[in-house]
């Protein structure tokens, strides 16, 4: 008795189609090389009795998921006359590959686009003749739901039976031999070297959803929770941060001062108080920064991040922004870019527009640098954790005001539709890969901003010749002087207001250039600035750096992203009165009331 | 494409309680949002069971099968289904 075997993605009509053919009279049964059951019917076809089967739906005919592997061990142990290959023609471009790869193992078949008539609504036309040509293979429209395109189809496959492709079985099984041999490197390799992220049974994400998105208690367990990975951050990372400092510094003394004193006093300068000082300086936070991205990495792949956007969507609706816009916030903690490409699933350009104009006051890793530094340095272990935290409040109290005076601005009616995935623990190589990737982020950076920008805060605090080095008669003194009545009700100095303009390109030059400035680097430098600065001048400038905006490749972002240079110069602008006004009433409120 | 039931009285699917199950009678909504909700499993003669609604009138979780879905009340308010 002749085969046919019916093969098509999940959600083709497939079984549907199958129905119809068989008129229903099918029955379950065992095939050799396969451990499932699969459906078969036998119909009368051109005079001979043929057997139809069911396989089951794939997506790629080389492929290693359950049922693919099903439909290939079958087809090797049961090759069948004719394949009849069933596609979703709304969704042909998707699905051509399969058919692509049927047709490279040279089976007997016969094609049909199901869905003709959804596909037609959808204004999608398909020339199956013009098809059939380019493929070499029979191409039939049809609709499975009303029955049209059927009897040409059936007839084609009664043809085509009649006409088996010689040698087509020995070819088969040799070409599936191929992806046996994958399976079972696979399977070996799998079973020595990798472990899957394990989906917390259905019970288990249920009572966790039932305390985490409790009515009441998921909101403070949500903040409990940022409070702690903030927390974790920072205890964990500023002792290792500190270390590492320690470390480069140590490194500068015994082996780069003897190795490069040979040099001209300028050369010798602008490489060990300028290059090194600078990048070893930003350097020190790589595992800080690490540290953080494996915690974010954590929260991310656990699928909590959705459970906030279902936690928050009521206030940020308030906002004119929804769920979504949350979580991007929250992505806005490690870098503000992903974050602001991330609104691209918005298809409101209002909403998408207002939630970008807030994404860049969250307060990204690379501010944490500064902040973790300069809160080290002013503060006492115990307060310097929540003096952090607040800074992060700030960051919110930043993205909301801002969305409540802009949001008439920004009106948008955009439906608030998401899936919630289930819990689970993300792998330990997941965890690395994510930090490795985070080490090659800052290296681009380095290479890109940080080097270039301490050498010309090097060289402003330098030149010209004639100055003592980082006085007021040296350009960045000028530069200083210049700004000095903007930046002096803000308790912000000269020193400062230099760092201030190098953050505009990178936030990591910041403490960079404070280092080149200082002529100092590691723990000295946060000894120099304690010395310098109170608290309420540290806080001031820390919130200035928040606010302001994050860096050039945020702001060239939101240029790409917007399509649109006012909307670009009017995010700056609002960020820096902001930033001004925050720091302004902060500092003066501050000393008015006696600190 | 929207479609009524008319032989059974039908309520929105934002007028569920937690718990409760429904069988999706038509969706209402633009293309661009059917379209969304059909990508998410949401098509007539479904099964939908409301899982939890947030306070302060916030979105709702929603089963389809094994799919769980959040969405507002607003959408959901687009649902017509039948309880079940």
């Amino acid at each position: 008795m002749k085969r046919i075997a019916l093969l098509g993605m999940p959600n083709t009509g497939k079984s549907t189609l199958f129905n119809r053919i068989t008129g229903g009279a099918a029955r379950v049964g065992n095939w050799p090389g396969i451990t499932v059951e699969l459906l078969s019917g036998k119909i009368l076809l051109g005079g001979d009795m043929v057997e139809i089967i069911d396989l089951p739906g794939i997506y790629d005919l080389h492929g290693f998921s359950d049922d693919e592997q099903v439909v290939r061990h079958f087809l090797h142990d049961n090759v069948p006359d004719l394949a009849l290959v069933i596609l979703n023609a709304t969704q042909i471009e998707r699905q051509m590959s399969l058919l692509l790869q049927l047709k490279q193992l040279n089976m007997n078949a016969v094609v049909l686009l199901n869905m003709a008539d959804e596909a037609k609504k959808y204004g999608i036309s398909v020339d199956s003749r013009k098809m059939s040509e380019l493929l070499g293979m029979p191409i039939f429209l049809l609709s499975g739901k009303y029955g049209t395109g059927y009897p040409e189809a059936m007839q084609a496959v009664t043809k085509a039976l009649r006409y088996p492709t010689p040698g087509m079985a020995e070819l088969l099984r040799s070409q599936l031999e191929q992806d046996e041999h994958i399976e079972a490197e696979m399977a070996r390799v799998m079973k020595h070297a990798v472990q899957i992220p394990a989906q917390l049974p259905e019970n288990l994400t249920e009572k966790l959803d039932h305390v985490m998105l409790h009515p009441w208690l998921g909101l403070p367990i949500f903040f409990f929770i940022m409070y702690l990975l903030f927390q974790g951050v920072f205890l964990l990372g500023q002792p290792l941060q500190a270390g590492v400092a320690e470390m480069l510094t140590w490194l500068r003394e015994v082996a780069l001062e003897p190795a490069l004193s040979g040099l001209p006093a300028m050369l010798n300068g602008l490489l060990l108080d300028g290059v090194y000082n600078g990048v070893a300086t930003v350097a020190a936070f790589v595992p800080l920064i690490v540290l953080f991205f494996l915690f974010m990495a954590m929260v991310e792949d656990s699928g909590y991040l959705s459970r906030a956007a279902f936690l928050m969507d009521v206030l940020m609706a308030r906002l004119g922004l929804d769920g979504r816009g949350f979580v991007m916030l929250l992505m806005g903690f490690g870098c503000n870019v992903p974050a602001l490409m991330g609104t691209r699933v918005m298809r409101s350009r209002a909403m998408r527009l207002l939630t970008m104009l807030v994404i860049p006051f969250s307060l990204c890793s690379a501010r944490l640098q500064v902040f973790v530094f300069i809160t080290a340095a002013l503060f006492s272990p115990n307060a310097a954790p929540v003096v952090l935290f607040s800074l992060y409040l700030f960051s919110f109290a930043a993205a909301i005001l801002t969305a409540l005076l802009f949001k008439s601005k920004f009106q948008n009616s955009e439906p608030f539709v998401l899936e919630l995935p289930p819990y689970r623990f993300p792998t330990t190589r997941q965890i690395v890969m994510r930090g490795w990737q985070e080490i090659q982020h800052f290296l681009r950076r380095a290479t890109k901003f940080i080097i270039a920008g301490v050498v010309l805060v090097w060289l402003l605090t330098n030149l010209p010749p004639s100055a003592t080095p980082a006085s007021s008669d040296t350009l960045a003194g000028i530069i200083g002087s210049l700004l000095h009545p903007i930046f002096a009700p803000l308790g912000i100095n000269e020193q400062l207001t230099i760092a201030l303009i190098f953050g505009f390109v990178a936030k990591e030059i910041v403490i960079g250039s404070l280092a080149v400035i200082y002529g100092l680097s590691g723990e000295a430098l946060g000894g120099a600035l304690g010395q310098q600065l109170d608290w309420v001048q540290g806080y001031s400038f820390m919130l200035f750096t928040l606010i302001y905006t994050p860096c050039l490749s945020a702001i060239a972002t939101l240029r790409s992203e917007s399509k649109n240079l006012g909307y670009t110069l009017f995010s700056i602008g609002w960020s820096l009165t902001l930033a001004w006004l925050a720091s302004f009433a902060f500092y003066q409120g501050a000393r008015a009331l006696g600190y | 494409m929207p479609s009524t039931n008319l032989t059974m009285p039908s309520t929105t699917l934002a007028t569920l309680q937690p718990g409760e199950f429904a069988t999706i009678a038509a969706i209402h909504a633009d293309k661009a949002l059917h379209q969304r909700l059909l990508a998410l499993g949401f098509r007539s003669g479904k099964q939908v069971e409301l899982i939890r609604k947030a306070i302060f009138s916030g979105p709702l979780q929603v089963r389809i099968g094994t799919t769980d879905i959040l969405l507002r009340r607003s959408e959901a308010a687009k649902i017509m289904v039948c309880k079940t």
